[in-house]
């Protein structure tokens, strides 16, 4: 936006006349274009294989675990689900950054990055079928469950990151948020301490486009989602979200800051939500299929396999065994979920305190009693 | 020993504590070098530094959200929130995240925080800073909510709360912050939690009460004794989980149970103690449960604050009621 248009005309003169005190720029990183070639020299990790083969591995395994997710909702054996359907490369490319002794803390569309974390597929399902016991998973113990509320992790973030700094610990904490939550003081509260404090923080916005039924235009006038970190006295960057190249090497870069004490750092990845908000959401109330359709085009999964093919060598046959061993991977979690049976009644009582006060422990017996045999 | 006023007590608490775990941190707004508006937290920052006790930005929701990350890493977080009628934003905090984190990791990640504010009216304050919305918190599963109404229970009563593995809301009355001086010794010992306090033993009626109220409840007791009447004050101490056990047990002595608070009347926490009492007690009733709380309106700004309160002479008015009931 030009001055002319913020300022009244009369003004511009005398404005013209006045100092600059502060300048910003927002950067754009990219890799690979949506064809899979790529732009300009990939960063070192590129040339690892091994590594971006279990990156793809990785993304689709998690769009065969949304997929088959939503076939579970659809068949009443598992709740409201969030797919990250097109959002891989935002989820693993954060999470495959991470060390083991950061902590990551998720929204509720997170699935793939926990799954890179070490949560097994079989405990995220128990969660979203409605069972608290999905949250005592096998992944870190450090690591904060699903967000439901938007944004409201992002303080408890910078309340983790001060702890790393108190105890001068090198570890980082990593806040997903999705772009309907940078309309949330929560986001601004937590990014405001963290600035005053440099704290080992870094946010990750996945600028998927829509907020349920809200597109980014309605959501805020500003022209980045990256440029709100200035505000809070750090620096914002923007990657391609479905380049998982860049969005690896930027998490990398921003994490490693944080850890030496270079304070916190945003980036926004910018993707798209190619599913509805949720299994509760009809999309194509709000949206024409035919964005979405184009959005298709721009998929991150797509984009690897083509550089894949293109540079590593990687084969239909190749292709063809991640597709299998990935169908056989959430076959099994499935299994295991579904023969996990509800918990009894009264344990809806354990963990509401360290111990159950006085108070409620003849409540906790009124439920035993009447579900006895 | 030395003699303290409530709030001395909360600042010797502490610095206990501080002293005591080098995991418990101390912050809010101006709790530093001003150390805190009403001086709580006085002198603690050059006593155990910047890094221990610190100024946040003026970010409510943050202070609330903060003592969740911190907790969950270990920390003993214990922050200050100025005033309740400021509390507000925290609330998605409390009610979303602090009470329930245990509850939805099943146990995997903890909550030990204690968010302190202030409590109630009577120190011709501006608008939103007389405000005793405790029942609202105490509505919360998995919180505890506790409000000291002496320096000694200020002491031991921080402590506990500070040292439960749990979140605490602890809720410091404003009025008393200087009224009231007692003994406290610094011996490091807390006061059990869930737990209410007798505080004069009486057989005709039972007064109860929590927080600033407890002094005029006391006043009261005093005036009913000259006209014979044997009152037994119990100050309620923690709100949630609260101890039911101790209230029917007197009550059960005494047959009469005024209950006092300066909340308003409707859906205040005397509306649960009168319940459980008429679920549980009806038969050891000799006269109606009675209330005397504020109004069920907008607590007044200060011309008409003392007109609002609950006054010594309304509790006795409600006890001598009871007592000459049927």
């Amino acid at each position: 936006m030009s001055i002319h248009a913020i300022l009244p005309s009369v003004e511009y003169k005398m404005a013209q006349e006045l100092s600059v005190v502060a300048t910003f720029e927002v950067r754009r990183r990219s890799y690979l274009g949506s064809d899979g070639t790529a732009l300009r020299e990939l960063p070192s990790f590129a040339t690892d294989r091994e590594l971006l083969v279990s990156l793809y591995r990785a993304m689709v395994l998690a769009r065969t675990f949304d997929l088959k997710a939503v076939s579970l909702q659809r068949t009443g054996r598992l709740g409201t689900y969030a797919t990250s359907l097109g959002q891989e490369a935002v989820g693993v490319g954060i999470a495959s950054a991470m060390q083991p002794n950061d902590v990551l803390l998720p929204s509720y569309r997170d699935n793939a990055a926990l799954q890179w974390r070490g949560v097994k597929m079989d405990e995220i399902l128990l969660y979203w079928g409605g069972d608290e016991r999905g949250n005592l998973w096998s992944g870190p113990a450090h690591d904060f469950p699903f967000c439901i509320p938007v944004a409201s992790q992002a303080p408890h973030a910078a309340g983790v990151a001060y702890a790393f700094k108190y105890r001068k610990q090198a570890r980082v904490a990593v806040c997903i948020i999705g772009d309907g939550a940078t309309s949330k003081g929560d986001l601004w509260e937590a990014m405001n301490f963290a600035g005053v404090w440099k704290l080992p923080l870094v946010f990750f916005v996945n600028n998927n486009q829509w907020a349920i039924s809200v597109p980014l235009k309605t959501q805020t006038a500003s022209q980045t989602l990256a440029q709100k970190a200035i505000a809070a006295g750090f620096s914002g960057e923007q990657v391609d979200g479905n380049d998982i190249i860049a969005v690896r090497a930027a998490a990398e870069a921003a994490i490693a800051a944080a850890r030496v004490g270079d304070g916190p750092r945003l980036i926004e990845a910018v993707t798209y939500r190619l599913g509805d908000h949720t299994t509760a959401d009809d999309a194509s109330r709000y949206r024409p299929s035919q964005e979405v359709q184009e959005r298709w085009k721009q998929e991150p999964i797509a984009r690897l396999r083509a550089y894949l093919v293109a540079h590593m060598g990687w084969s239909k046959a190749q292709e063809e065994k991640v597709a299998t061993e990935c169908e056989e991977h959430v076959e099994g979690a499935i299994e295991r979920y579904l023969a996990v049976g509800a918990a009894a009644p009264q344990t809806m009582f354990d963990h509401l305190y360290a111990r159950l006060p006085a108070a409620y422990s003849g409540q906790r017996k009124e439920v035993e009693d009447r579900f006895r045999g | 020993m030395a003699e303290l006023t409530l709030v001395d007590a909360i600042n010797l608490a502490l610095a206990r504590a501080l002293a005591d775990d080098p995991d418990v941190v101390v912050f809010g707004e101006d709790v530093g070098t001003n150390g805190g508006v009403f001086r709580a937290t006085a002198g603690l920052q050059r006593r155990f530094g910047v890094e221990r006790v610190f100024d946040t930005p003026l970010s409510e929701l943050l202070i609330s959200g903060l003592c969740v990350g911190m907790a969950a890493q270990g920390l003993r977080p214990v922050a200050e929130i100025q005033f309740l009628g400021f509390l507000y934003p925290c609330l998605d905090q409390l009610v979303n995240h602090a009470s329930r984190l245990r509850h939805r990791t099943q146990g995997r990640i903890t909550c030990p925080m204690v968010l302190r504010t202030t409590h109630g009216a009577g120190i011709r304050a501006p608008e939103h800073h007389s405000e005793a919305t405790e029942a609202m918190l105490a509505h919360i599963p998995g919180l505890r909510v506790v409000i000291p109404a002496s320096p000694e229970r200020a002491y031991g009563l921080l402590l506990a709360a500070i040292r439960d593995p749990d979140p605490v809301v602890f809720l410091e009355p404003t009025r008393i912050y200087r009224a009231v001086k007692g003994e406290v010794e610094d011996s490091g010992e807390a006061l059990p939690l869930d737990v209410a306090f007798i505080v004069r033993e009486g057989r005709d009626v039972t007064l109860i009460s929590w927080g600033a109220m407890v002094k005029d409840t006391l006043e009261a007791a005093e005036v009913l004794a000259a006209d014979g009447i044997d009152a037994e004050v119990i100050d309620l101490a923690t709100l949630k989980p609260y101890d039911e056990a101790t209230l029917l047990a007197s009550v059960s002595k005494t047959g009469r149970c005024i209950i006092v608070h300066e909340a308003a009347r409707t859906a205040g926490f005397g509306a649960e103690i009168a319940a459980m009492i008429a679920e549980r007690g009806l038969l050891s009733l000799l006269a109606p449960v009675a209330r005397v709380t504020g109004y069920d309106t907008i607590i007044p700004l200060p011309r008409l604050e003392r007109d609002y309160m609950p006054s010594v002479g309304r509790i006795v008015m409600a006890a001598r009621n009871a007592c000459n009931f049927g």
